[in-house]
């Protein structure tokens, strides 16, 4: 069965640009138009972020944008049914991001056959690990086409990562998190490291980086050791109440792919 | 039937590790080692002689007599708010700061409620000389406020939560951001029988001290290591985890857990999450939780900040599930009132969680030579102002 991320991965192998943003925010209603202006200025992939009342593995802009997004009203319900239409308009790969438990409540089978249903390609849930998703799930999302994106960081073992490399499809996301600096090391080396040991292990999957991706500088970096970066939290914080949202997000993509 | 984890980590159809990959690491490191460490002799004598030389232990059992003759049976208190900080707190946290530093982790974190397993945490941390922040909800450092200042007093950093309801859950979820920002030389000591495994098995087992004296008091005063029923109340549940565990196989001891119904289990403003609750997951844990259709979870409310959590440990989870425990629940109203009740018949201000579980008493079919022995978690002294506000004195 043919995937949008397949697709993208097979005719674009570098400077993949993929943003999150939080669905019901800032407006309930904005979920539509705001997918729609990433696509039109050049954005390869889209996650849709479901909020939680409890993200734990989130800073304080999703946070924040994802306390808002509920008290507007969103829910996985109203999500679906405010992307039911989304693929007569728009063509690049759609990806949920969120915490498992409102996926869990929805019903698995349910949430992987209307992801099917609407044309969404993928899901990332932080908080569904890979030994559950194996023991569970991985049947039901194969069977929707859907891919399962895990993640690694800089402290998971080159075991692990061949066995999360294994059982993942789609593309591996990369947590670029370096707040462990080894012995004595800068930030930026210890993290050169990290990406530089994945670049040479040859993973069936590509790579997107993500976390602390915010500007032009911090992309073209994660682009050299990746296939692409993931941006989420900048473009949260980038919606300000007073301007329009094509205007927000052409400026904001356009920071992103070229030099300031 | 077998009521202890198993070794994935679950409790029947609850528990498990639903934790993301940035915690791998750590909760991986945990579950490998967590065993060997403390069941090695060498970790068992320095546990047993921190609780008997520096904790206080054993804690009495108590016969309240006084009281068995309110209500017309046998009722033992055991006396864990006799514990040095107050609480029965200092039980998990002495074994996980000593497994810590097996670990060879330099900078603890915790969460806290009422500020009890913070105070207990940001003891052992002095006594071992370790660095220690405190997350706590901003509503509970303000109504919680001396026990703030014993943590700073120790030497601890509490870090104000203003996320969410400004509570235990909020300040459990900022402890995890932590831990995911310092994966490598943080250990997260979890107050309660919650997170994921192997913590809720851990901390059952550094609590289990209470059920092992419990059984020696009781055949030492009764002639019988069996009594009717063990109480206590539940938030996350490591008092009741610690009051239940050597019984768990004693099927004649009937088993109670008392939940805080807040203003009432029929209201929007209650902690009992087994009464109005539904599986889920939360804190890297699938247990019973409040929460709306949606999955997503519902703010408690209890008078007691130490119960005002929307889940509960796994293994309590199974509990109810099974039908070994049963649980029930008590209302603010209720609860000041056997503060007051104990006060006065027996001298023990209890504290307002333990409390529950003294208010269940009126609950309860008791026949006069029944043996009811309340786990009484923790002092009043931290909930004074509480007190004081509401009788007036």
């Amino acid at each position: 069965m043919n995937n949008r991320i397949n697709t993208l991965f097979e005719k674009k192998t570098n400077n993949i640009l993929s943003v999150y943003f939080t669905a019901g925010f800032p407006n309930l209603n904005d979920t539509v138009k705001i997918i729609q202006e990433l696509e039109k200025n050049g954005v390869d992939l889209i996650e849709v972020g479901m909020p939680f009342s409890d993200p734990t593995a989130d800073g304080p802009t999703i946070q924040k944008s994802s306390e808002l997004a509920l008290k507007n009203g969103m829910s996985l319900n109203l999500l679906f049914e405010q992307l039911k239409t989304i693929r007569k308009s728009v063509s690049i790969p759609l990806v949920i991001m969120g915490y498992f438990n409102p996926v869990y409540q929805y019903g698995v089978k349910a949430f992987c056959e209307k992801c099917n249903e609407i044309g969404i390609d993928g899901a990332i849930l932080p908080d569904l690990p890979l030994d559950e998703f194996e023991a569970e799930y991985s049947s039901t999302f194969e069977a929707n086409n859907l891919h399962n994106i895990l993640l690694i960081t800089p402290q998971t073992s080159e075991a692990r990562i061949r066995q999360i490399d294994a059982a993942c499809s789609g593309f591996i996301y990369m947590v670029s998190s370096s707040s462990t600096t080894g012995a004595g090391k800068k930030v930026e080396d210890f993290q050169k490291d990290y990406f530089e040991r994945i670049k040479n292990m040859k993973l069936k999957n590509p790579t997107v980086i993500g976390f602390g991706i915010s500007d032009n500088a911090t992309f073209a970096n994660a682009c050299k050791y990746a296939h692409g970066a993931i941006i989420g939290s900048a473009f949260v914080s980038s919606f300000n109440a007073d301007r329009k949202i094509e205007k927000t997000v052409t400026q904001f993509v356009k920071n992103i792919l070229s030099p300031a | 039937m077998n009521y202890q984890v198993n070794e994935k980590g679950y409790y029947g159809e609850f528990g498990g590790a639903w934790i993301p990959e940035m915690m791998y690491t750590n909760i991986d490191e945990l579950k490998r080692r967590y065993l060997e460490i403390i069941e090695s002799s060498e970790f068992k004598g320095e546990f047993d002689q921190l609780l008997k030389d520096y904790v206080g232990r054993p804690s009495p059992l108590y016969f309240a007599s006084r009281l068995s003759e309110h209500y017309g049976s046998k009722i033992y208190l055991k006396r864990e708010d006799l514990n040095h900080t107050g609480s029965h707190k200092l039980n998990n946290t002495i074994g996980q700061i000593l497994l810590a530093q097996k670990l060879g982790k330099t900078r603890i974190i915790a969460e806290t409620g009422a500020g009890q397993h913070g105070v207990a945490t940001a003891t052992v941390c002095a006594l071992k000389g370790v660095q220690c922040i405190v997350y706590m909800g901003a509503l509970d450092v303000s109504r919680q406020a001396p026990n703030v200042k014993k943590m700073k007093m120790l030497g601890a950093e509490v870090i104000p939560v203003h996320s969410g309801n400004k509570t235990l859950k909020d300040a459990t979820n900022e402890a995890m951001r932590d831990w995911i920002n310092n994966p490598v030389d943080t250990h997260y000591i979890i107050g309660s029988v919650v997170g994921p495994h192997p913590y809720p098995d851990m901390v059952a087992r550094f609590q289990s001290v209470i059920s092992a004296e419990m059984k020696k008091q009781l055949l030492e005063q009764t002639g019988s290591e069996f009594p009717t029923r063990v109480l206590a109340c539940v938030g996350g549940g490591s008092n009741a985890a610690g009051a239940f565990y050597h019984f768990l196989d004693d099927e004649q001891v009937e088993l109670i857990g008392i939940e805080a119904a807040g203003k009432g289990v029929d209201t929007d403003e209650t902690a009992a999450t087994l009464s109005v609750g539904s599986p889920g997951v939360l804190h890297s844990s699938k247990t019973m939780l409040m929460q709306t259709d949606d999955g997503q979870i519902v703010e408690p409310y209890s008078i007691s900040a130490g119960l005002d959590y929307p889940g509960i440990g796994p293994m309590h989870a199974n509990l109810h599930k099974t039908g070994r425990a049963k649980f029930l629940a008590a209302t603010d109203e209720e609860v000041l009132q056997a503060v007051l009740l104990l006060t006065q018949k027996e001298g023990i201000i209890p504290a307002l969680e333990s409390a529950h579980a003294l208010a269940a008493l009126d609950k309860i079919d008791m026949k006069p030579d029944d043996v009811n022995v309340i786990n009484l978690s923790g002092s009043g002294n931290k909930d004074m102002e509480t007190y004081l506000n509401y009788f007036g004195y």
